[in-house]
């Protein structure tokens, strides 16, 4: 601790050099933490400011005020506001010291406010974890050390409280530290200190005091002024999600962000995501002049050497260190809401700058928080924890949140509530392709059910079309046929999936059993209809040309496809055109060798509610009329 | 390693740009409120910081309630003009006209039509969806547990027990038509992080945080700054001139002045710590109700 007094110049000077330190406390009343902050705000305030030299305060008081401050009173709120039932959230407290400046997310230590311990967690570099020395490690303290490994907290201060209650005795310090380092193995903390102490009476809090001369260690606050934080960031994976395109003229053209992880220098060869083009860094701009360097957390902005569309969302990366670029990846998920997950739920996801959608395929397990045990279940609840498989609508840009806490997370937020219902960590896992199956108990339900699990929508989506039918009546020979053969190329060469069920292909196979009569004739036409109407329910757009030479024979097939999606055209040719255009079967009628062709000895009924009539004779008008037609009403393309 | 690291100032002014081009990135039609004290002085410098070499993307908007001491009102004019800022001076026109005050209505009626009332109108008038305010959370107790990104309904009113919950630096800005989000993009810097600021940034006040002679009336304990005719005469004269300063600025009859030499930033800050009393207690609004920061926040005043 300093003891040089500074003039006031001198004061803001060093203090103006000190850096930022986030931490977690959690614990409850009955644990001391309010004393502990209390104590380690006021103390560490009078320190501070007696290195004024205006100041001249009676220092020796420190460390011995136990007995006449309650210094838990000096923490508004907590206390009382649970004995209001009021839900207690994240409070967050500022103090300084001469080395630094500390934020402490100060959260509620119960399992029903494990969101809250979550959301203070989520940007702190060390958690204290408080132990009352009377009960030693406990459940809430396996709570609480999972929940900070959970969010990749580096550092973790075992305070091991209330000593004076325990005599202040090494074997007891002994005894405690030896249970939690038996049991934080299973986890993956890289730092985990402890310090016996005392808030009430001051011991190791702020000054070591001589209660426990055994304890050789830094004190709680000096261990919080020097813990070494900077280089838990990550350095070494430049990524650069663009959050904001800054163009304030035609000649600047600059992308601006928040460094997420490694450095950005002048001159890198940078690849832009998804694009993969590669330009190089031209200028790194900032209010204050341009940088050769910039690093994480800056927020800059650069310009690039070569014009590339580049959007929000858009990530600039070191060309040999990419970042995962998927739509598939796994994660542990935190359910934050008091209403129940719905799995059919697609949600918002908002990932390093950019917003899409997701869907969770599947939940692997979840976890007891109090015994870490895994177990199965359905849907989650609010606070509960889990694996989880998450599909996106787009590609995310991503890394492990173990490797990168900037690119590892994510928040889920309700489509109707907006509320952020979930946040996510990302999990080092292989690619997509080695996942077991993607087919969950609900799916395998909705399979049960004869649904679907891709949606109509997402078949509009891919294909740019709407699955229907486009159905074309018409006496046999009116030219019906060309026709359909050449708006199925036409479709085909513009880009649509498309399939032509064939009048001659049906009869030569599916149908083959069937003859000509009225009877055979209705059956090959209900067997053409589920054919369309199978492909239309896969996106597929359809094309069938056939005679259905009444108006009850059609509206069952349009009753088959749906009514919605049947589009009927009518080739509106005379008989005496069709003789001449296909003469061999109309002869065979004629010498009695074949019967029952409509428009000879049966009759043909021209539809009186056809989309479109064609005239025979002009083919490419008639093309052009279906594909406005077909454009028209989004059917091709649906944009 | 060591050159890869930030101090505590430059940390916060990262974390503020952030926010700042987030809602840029994210809303329609944003605000920044401008009250011309200090923080939001640090603010607007923070926005302009964001957008470099642009300008700022959305408009500042002042909720003028008429009170406001003339040296304020010069200040913000200069600057505006200077920095081109895209101004909004709004104010409750049907309370000015009805004659609404500090003097004749009591500061809750002041408060709540002029400031309050003015706010949301000026708010529904532009039909801004993100307004940013210069508050911190170490000012005052319901600040301290508020979101950066905080969500208010149709009626602007906050939900203190239902927050959306904020991790990382991932801020959720979903809001329906009519809703709207308050953003606090200073909300972890303490009153020390900006007058440090300001002294680094040389970032220019409105001359009443510095100590002067002053004419001041003592009222209920208070001084209060004589600034134009409408203190009532027999308040006026019993005037004194005082070395005095303001630790905050609102509108002149609310806000009590200190006794204080202090007329530098370094003074300022020497004096605030030797000084124990909290910030706000100048500030009269306070001492109204109980629990009167919160109620206010919860009818839409920041």
């Amino acid at each position: 601790m300093t003891t040089k007094k500074l003039n006031i110049q001198e004061f803001l000077d060093q203090d103006q050099k000190k850096d930022l330190l986030r931490l977690l406390t959690a614990g409850s009343v009955d644990d001391g933490k309010s004393t502990l902050i209390g104590r380690l705000m006021a103390d560490s305030k009078m320190l501070y400011e007696d290195q004024l030299e205006a100041l001249h305060r009676d220092s020796k008081r420190i460390g011995h005020a136990g007995e006449e401050i309650d210094y838990a009173l000096l923490l508004d709120g907590l206390k009382a506001e649970r004995e209001q039932g009021i839900t207690i959230d994240v409070a967050y407290r500022y103090f300084s010291t001469a080395k630094r400046k500390f934020i402490i997310a100060d959260t509620p230590g119960h399992e029903q406010y494990t969101r809250n311990m979550i959301t203070g967690g989520s940007t702190a570099n060390l958690a204290i974890i408080l132990i009352d020395a009377r009960h030693g490690v406990i459940t809430q303290t396996k709570r609480h050390t999972y929940l900070a490994n959970l969010l990749g907290i580096k550092h973790v201060v075992v305070a091991i409280n209330k000593m004076d209650l325990a005599d202040y005795k090494q074997e007891r310090f002994e005894e405690i530290k030896a249970d939690y380092k038996a049991f934080v193995t299973q986890l993956d903390v890289p730092d985990v200190n402890f310090i016996p102490l005392s808030a009430l009476k001051g011991d190791n809090v702020v000054e070591k005091g001589d209660n426990m001369d055994w304890y050789h260690g830094p004190c709680l606050l000096e261990f919080l002024e020097n813990v070494h934080v900077s280089s838990d960031r990550n350095f070494d994976d430049l990524r650069f999600p663009v959050q904001y395109v800054l163009r304030p003229d035609i000649k600047f053209r600059g992308f601006s962000t928040s460094v997420a992880s490694g450095i950005i220098k002048k001159g890198d060869e940078v690849m832009v995501l998804p694009s993969m083009k590669k330009s190089k860094v031209e200028k790194i701009v900032t209010y204050e002049g341009e940088l050769d360097y910039a690093f994480p957390p800056q927020s800059v902005t650069v310009t690039l050497e070569d014009e590339i569309d580049i959007s929000r969302g858009d990530m600039l990366v070191h060309p040999d260190n990419l970042p995962r670029v998927e739509r598939q990846f796994e994660a542990m998920l935190v359910w934050m809401d008091e209403t129940d997950m719905n799995l059919s739920t697609q949600f918002y996801i908002k990932h390093a700058n950019n917003n899409t959608k997701a869907r969770l395929d599947e939940i692997k397990y979840k976890v007891d928080v109090n015994t870490l045990e895994k177990s199965n279940i359905e849907k989650f609840k609010l606070n509960e924890i889990g694996r989880v498989v998450i599909t996106t609508t787009k590609p995310l840009f991503f890394d492990p949140y173990k490797k990168n806490h900037q690119t590892g997370s994510f928040i889920l937020i309700d489509p109707v509530t907006h509320n952020t219902v979930a946040v996510g960590m990302i999990i080092d896992k292989l690619g997509s392709n080695s996942l077991p199956s993607r087919i969950t108990d609900v799916d395998k339900e909705k399979i049960a059910k004869g649904e679907a699990l891709i949606k109509p929508e997402e078949y509009i989506q891919k294909y740019n079309q709407k699955g229907e039918t486009i159905w074309i009546t018409g006496l046999h020979g009116s030219g019906k046929n060309e026709l359909a053969f050449s708006l199925e190329k036409k479709l085909f060469d513009n880009g649509a999936t498309v399939v032509l069920i064939d009048g001659s292909s049906v009869r030569s196979g599916l149908s083959r059993e069937l003859d000509y009569s009225p009877a055979d004739r209705a059956e090959n036409l209900r067997r053409v209809a589920h054919i369309c109407k199978i492909l239309n329910d896969q996106g597929i757009i359809t094309i069938a040309s056939y005679i259905s030479r009444n108006e009850s024979l059609r509206d069952q097939v349009a009753e088959i496809i749906g009514k919605d999606r049947f589009h009927m055209f009518y080739m509106d040719a005379d008989l005496e055109y069709c003789k001449n255009n296909k003469p061999e079967l109309y002869k065979l009628v004629e010498e009695g060798k074949t019967s029952g062709l409509p428009g000879v000895d049966l009759e043909y009924e021209a539809p009186t509610n056809a989309k479109l009539v064609f005239n025979p004779e002009k083919n490419e008008e008639n093309l052009d009329a279906i594909l406005d037609y077909l454009a028209m009403n989004k059917v091709f393309p649906n944009h | 390693m060591d050159n890869y690291s930030l101090t505590n100032l430059r940390e916060l002014e990262a974390e503020a740009i952030h926010i700042i081009r987030e809602v840029a990135a994210e809303f329609e039609n944003p605000v920044m409120l401008y009250s011309i004290g200090k923080d939001s002085s640090v603010m607007v410098r923070l926005a302009e910081k964001a957008f470099y070499p642009g300008k700022v993307p959305f408009p500042l908007m002042h909720i003028d309630s008429k009170w406001k001491f003339q040296e304020m009102i010069d200040f913000r004019d200069t600057y505006a003009k200077e920095k081109g800022w895209d101004l909004i001076v709004h104010y409750n026109k049907e309370g000015f006209e009805s004659g609404v005050g500090p003097f004749t209505h009591g500061s809750k009626v002041h408060t709540d039509i002029m400031k309050t009332q003015a706010l949301l109108g000026g708010l529904n008038k532009y039909k801004f969806d993100a307004a940013f305010g210069g508050a911190r959370r170490d000012e005052e107790k319901s600040r301290a547990k508020e979101r950066i990104f905080s969500f208010r309904d149709k009626f602007h009113q906050w939900d203190p027990k239902n927050q959306r919950p904020e991790l990382w630096n991932i801020y959720n800005s979903r809001v329906q038509k009519g809703e709207s989000i308050r953003v606090f993009p200073i909300s972890n810097w303490t009153e020390l992080d900006i007058w440090q600021y300001i002294r680094l940034e040389n970032i220019p006040i409105v001359p009443l945080y510095y100590a002067k002679e002053r004419p001041v009336v003592e009222m209920d304990g208070t001084l209060v700054m004589v600034d134009d005719e409408r203190m009532p005469k027999e308040l006026r004269d019993k005037a004194e001139m005082r070395m005095v300063r303001f630790r905050t600025l609102g509108c002149y009859p609310l806000t009590g002045a200190i006794e204080s030499e202090a007329d530098t930033i370094e003074k300022i800050v020497e004096e605030m710590m030797t000084v124990t009393v909290s910030e706000r207690t100048t500030r009269v609004i306070d001492f109204d109700q109980e629990a009167s920061m919160e109620q206010k926040k919860r009818e839409g005043y920041f």
